[in-house]
């Protein structure tokens, strides 16, 4: 296994009160697999992606373990973490365009970078993995505002491989790009797993459409909570939980009119994480719900490799 | 109802606005009357800029924009052009000033337009357009933005719209900022409002929401239409190797990309502008090999014509 994570918790220090982004979540994620980690916006996804890179001031551990390789991450500490950053667990930030120094020529900011790990850059290398993004070797002569959006964005996909981490996590990495390179970037990531430069990754992401396309795995998030996670196929086509069920029945796809097919989507909001409710949390807007889901359903496996939070699932 | 021809617009920039950027170039469609016309294209495609034109926000450097046979730079009463036609943005929380609740958007339009309608009749009012954008008003009148959601905050300006009894909408990637379970119930409104009469310009980069709600298709490509026409044609026959670019590339549910057969990728090999079939007619930079659906030249690398040293776009005076 080269992801264990159990029962890990996450809240938000707010003036309001603690927002319990992450609320026991439990997931493994195998050597050699992408896993797709998608929900809506505030479901707590890129909370989970960023908490086993970094947690920032806001953000406090309020439980859970997290495991790399068979190694403890210390994931509440951030000094200790230093250790692992960017050699074992590594991150492709949402902004990546604004992630590179401007002052720096980009060879240079990667040998400043590589230093502070105690590494040298290997120049053919570095050369040829800039030319498995598309990218020409002058790049490293040149700062980041000669290069694209799109260009800058390969760039960090670069850097942040360097030391050949066991774990990226690519945050939302296509959401600000047109769809032609969308796909380009996409291919790419497979391409840092195909080329051994990762072991596993999780993407994050709301696109499930788009993730569909490249991971092994996807998991799904509802308010805190893993909802169900699967591989692709089973969660495109075969998904048991409800909300994954209506969320997938409700995506537009091309080729669907609404004159001839018309997709409803999910009535409601979810549920606010400061004060959240008791037992499933998707229960006020699920058609299935039943006395049970007062009690918190567990996040079973109900065929291998397919874990479901649902009481109707199980 | 709404027409634009040959409409370019040419931004100013660099230093003392010395360079030029040319955002749109020659674009000419139609909005009839209970019509989801959609406006697809990538960043820097013009698409924002054509609903800006639309709406008065930004000048139009050639050509003309008319609504209602009316030219719409040369209106001489703003107000009475935006009871008719009104847009909504993709950001719904900018569109709300935080300090105040959000229904005074509502109250707004009462003073602006309609100073003379009691409060009472008013409440009936707003409380109809609410319901149809099915919204609960006890739901959301009296609440502030930050305790509305995304959804709710882009129905409540499209209902504010409403209360005008506009005829064209102009919806600039309202949907992209929403989520994923709510974004079908907007789509689904603006099909909708079809019913009443209302033509909506829906512009977007996402074709799968364009062909969900559309009847019609506009391609941009750089500022130029590459292709337009009825969406089930342009989306189920597309003639331009851009459009079929696009299409590739947009990822599905149930196929993969590297599933999809080869024959589905490879293109036709002619540029359908300069292959076209004697007679076919042409109308500015486009060719109308069928009926209603047009589609420019391929351009160099996929026309033939365009790598012969000697081409050129048609110019102006080879239109017909």
């Amino acid at each position: 296994m080269s992801l264990t994570v159990t029962d890990l918790r996450v809240h938000y220090r707010t003036p309001r009160g603690e927002v319990r982004a992450l609320d026991g979540v439990t997931f493994t994620v195998a050597d050699g697999e992408i896993m797709g980690l998608a929900g809506e916006s505030g479901s707590g996804k890129s909370t989970l992606g960023t908490s086993l890179v970094r947690l920032d001031g806001r953000m406090r551990h309020v439980g859970g373990t997290v495991e790399l390789d068979g190694v403890p991450l210390p994931v509440a500490d951030s000094a200790a973490m230093d250790r692992f950053r960017f050699r074992a667990v590594s991150v492709i930030p949402q902004y990546s365009m604004s992630a590179l120094n401007p002052t720096r020529k980009i060879g240079k900011m990667v040998a400043e970078l590589l230093a502070s790990r105690g590494e040298r850059p290997d120049r053919a290398e570095l050369e040829r993995r800039l030319a498995l993004v598309g990218l020409p070797p002058d790049v490293l002569g040149r700062y980041p505002i000669e290069l694209s959006g799109g260009m800058k964005q390969r760039v960090v996909m670069v850097v942040s491989t360097l030391l050949n981490p066991s774990l990226l996590i690519a945050d939302e990495v296509t959401s600000a790009l047109d769809v032609s390179s969308q796909k380009a970037v996409a291919g790419m990531l497979l391409g840092l797993r195909d080329e051994g430069l990762v072991t596993s990754m999780i993407m994050v992401t709301h696109d499930i459409s788009l993730v569909y396309q490249i991971a092994d795995t996807i998991a799904v998030m509802y308010a805190g909570r893993l909802a169900e996670k699967a591989p692709a196929d089973v969660i495109v086509t075969a998904p048991r939980h409800p909300y994954t069920r209506l969320l997938i029945s409700s995506l537009p796809e091309v080729g669907v009119r609404q004159a001839e097919r018309r997709l409803d989507g999910i009535p409601g909001t979810p549920p606010s994480l400061l004060d959240p409710p008791e037992g499933c949390r998707f229960r006020d807007r699920c058609p299935l719900a039943f006395d049970r889901c007062a009690e918190r359903p567990p996040f079973a496996e109900v065929a291998p490799g397919h874990s479901v939070a649902c009481w109707k699932a199980v | 109802m709404l027409r634009l021809d040959g409409v370019s617009k040419i931004y100013r920039a660099g230093p003392f606005g010395g360079r030029e950027l040319r955002a749109v170039s020659g674009v000419g469609f139609e909005v009839n009357a209970g019509e989801v016309v959609s406006l697809i294209g990538e960043s820097g495609s013009g698409k924002s800029t054509i609903g800006r034109m639309v709406l008065r926000l930004a000048s139009v450097t050639e050509g003309t924009i008319t609504f209602d046979g009316e030219d719409v730079s040369a209106i001489r009463s703003p107000k009475a052009y935006y009871r008719q036609v009104q847009g909504v943005f993709q950001d719904p929380f900018s569109g709300f000033n935080p300090i105040f609740a959000a229904d005074r958007v509502f109250e707004m339009i009462r003073r602006e337009y309609f100073p003379r309608v009691s409060r009472a009749a008013w409440r009936e009012r707003v409380e109809s357009a609410l319901a149809g954008v099915r919204l609960d008003p006890g739901q959301v009148l009296g609440r502030y933005p930050h305790q509305l959601s995304g959804g709710q905050l882009q129905r409540m300006l499209i209902a504010r719209a409403l209360l005008l009894d506009i005829r064209l909408l102009v919806a600039d990637e309202i949907i992209s900022m929403l989520d994923a379970s709510t974004r079908v119930d907007v789509l689904n409104l603006l099909a909708d409002l079809r019913s009443r009469g209302l033509g909506v310009l829906f512009v977007t980069h996402d074709l799968s929401l364009g062909t969900y709600v559309s009847d019609r298709t506009v391609v941009l490509r750089r500022g130029r239409i590459a292709e337009m026409g009825p969406t089930e044609r342009v989306f189920g026959d597309p003639l331009h190797p851009y459009t079929r670019t696009l299409l590739d590339s947009v990822p599905r549910l149930h196929v993969k990309w590297a599933e999809r057969r080869d024959e589905e990728r490879a293109g036709r090999t002619v540029c359908p502008f300069h292959d076209r079939a004697p007679g076919t007619p042409v109308r500015g930079d486009l060719a109308e090999p069928e009926k209603d659906h047009h589609v420019a030249c391929a351009g160099p690398g996929a026309c033939p014509a365009a790598e012969e040293p000697e081409f050129r776009q048609p110019s102006a005076k080879e239109r017909v």
